[in-house]
């Protein structure tokens, strides 16, 4: 019996089966290489008690592309795991302030090179490591640290998602994958973190062979669904990335 | 009183510091403009989000979509740069290779200790990279105004917010003069002009000694 395709048609379809619960990882920083189409579809499926993990959960500009913030207003969303969760401006406002501040969301703040390093774990098959990073901090108190060669380190654990959402620039149909400039961000790691790795392309797909395997950035063994991305209106395409705008 | 210099001119001081062929990243905010000022120096720009080697921000119409700093904002590539993904972009922090790291702060204190992530009486923070910077990078230059919009001192003898690292701080420039953390106060190595090392002492939180040969400040 061939495989299915990995290619479907649409985002809806892509998400249709993620099951209330599950806990997703989400590409980008700043605007490259967030899957903004299937948060958006994300939106519309509707799954509850999500654990979504992502650099920030956005809402600070003014003009809001789907973010996990609008996750979080739509009630989807039980914990975010995130490298900011409030703003660092006092000035500023975010939507998820209001709901971890009303205990509706649990907030883990975890330091962006300690999230990138616990995604890459769970990817390499590592349950835990130790970082210099955050010891002597609030955030260590309370947990295991251990010196080696006289400094101390702070133990993390690895972080197994069960669901990926990337976005890439190139795919072909086997799935491996190629990120453009910053667009590559955390997009590779979360993809070897997660068990199911759903992908919005831009470019048209192109048949095996047809990308160089020296070029690849994310083999195709690590993902499961792609949906190309349709010209806009239908697909979200963003331009420069909004300035923020200071809310009171 | 003189409150001293303009924000670009506190980032112009700092970036006088940085050495031919070091490894820099800049924070979000004063600290990107370093980057404005003119140096004759060989630097590169490191951001969190795996690009090293940026060079200026491009205007409106000539962005790449696909391309920001930490900061989010549309910059270019200067020839020789490289992309790397997010994990490896900390492997290059955590292992010590980025010769400075420059963060905008709310608080310092002599000791070296620094507060930026987490402000008075907030659910949460915005950590971002700094805490990996400052635990890891081989100096933290950290760059601010003097005083709360209150006039209260940032420049404390202890951190009364929580700290993102613990006497990691080297240099601290503001918009009074230039500083470094020794323990128990603060060395004051460069004043700005038009500002006396009374107003300097009135305004910090801890004692201040002054350098031998302290200096005014030179404005570009």
């Amino acid at each position: 019996m061939a495989r299915r395709s990995k290619i479907f048609d649409s985002f809806a379809e892509a998400v249709a089966d993620i099951p209330d619960g599950s806990s997703i990882a989400f590409g980008g920083f700043a605007y490259p290489g967030v899957p903004f189409n299937l948060i958006r579809a994300l939106l519309d499926q509707g799954a509850k008690g999500l654990t979504c993990i992502t650099n920030g959960t956005g809402g600070a500009a003014a003009d809001r592309m789907p973010d996990i913030g609008m996750l979080v207003e739509n009630g989807q969303v039980a914990k975010v795991i995130a490298a900011f969760t409030a703003p660092t401006r006092a000035s500023d406002r975010i939507p998820l302030t209001k709901f971890v501040d009303e205990g509706k969301v649990v907030a883990e703040l975890v330091p962006q090179g300690t999230l990138a390093e616990r995604l890459r774990a769970a990817g390499a098959g590592i349950p835990a490591f130790f970082t210099p990073t955050a010891v002597g901090t609030e955030l260590a108190a309370g947990r295991e640290t251990r010196r080696f060669g006289g400094r101390e380190y702070l133990l993390e654990y690895a972080m197994p998602v069960d669901v990926a959402f990337l976005r890439a620039w190139k795919a072909d149909s086997s799935g491996n994958l190629l990120f453009r400039r910053s667009q590559r961000n955390f997009n590779p790691i979360m993809a070897m973190a997660a068990k199911l790795v759903i992908v919005e392309v831009e470019e048209d797909f192109v048949e095996p062979g047809a990308i160089d395997p020296d070029e690849v950035h994310t083999s195709g063994i690590f993902v499961q669904r792609m949906v190309k991305i349709p010209p806009p209106p239908e697909g979200l395409w963003p331009g420069r990335r909004p300035e923020r705008v200071l809310k009171s | 009183m003189s409150t001293g210099l303009e924000r670009q001119q506190i980032a112009d001081r700092l970036a006088q510091e940085f050495r031919d062929g070091w490894i820099v990243n800049l924070g979000v905010g004063m600290p990107t403009m370093c980057s404005n000022t003119p140096i004759d120096t060989d630097i590169i720009y490191h951001s969190e989000n795996g690009v090293i080697g940026s060079g200026p921000v491009l205007p409106d119409g000539q962005e790449d979509v696909h391309l920001v700093n930490a900061g989010g904002q549309n910059v270019s590539l200067k020839p020789g740069a490289a992309i790397v993904h997010h994990a490896d972009s900390f492997a290059i922090i955590r292992s010590g290779r980025i010769d400075v790291t420059v963060l905008g702060i709310y608080e310092v204190a002599c000791n070296g200790d620094f507060a930026n992530w987490k402000v008075a009486g907030a659910n949460g923070g915005g950590i971002g990279g700094a805490m990996d910077l400052a635990a890891c990078a081989k100096q933290v230059f950290v760059i601010l105004e003097h005083a709360t919009r209150d006039g209260k001192p940032r420049l404390l003898a202890q951190c009364a917010l929580p700290v993102t690292a613990r006497g990691v701080v080297t240099t601290i420039a503001t918009n009074l003069g230039l500083f470094k953390p020794m323990g128990d106060r603060f060395l004051l190595r460069e004043i700005a002009p038009g500002v006396s090392v009374d107003e300097v002492r009135a305004a910090t939180g801890a004692p201040v000694e002054v350098a031998v040969d302290l200096r005014v400040i030179r404005t570009l």
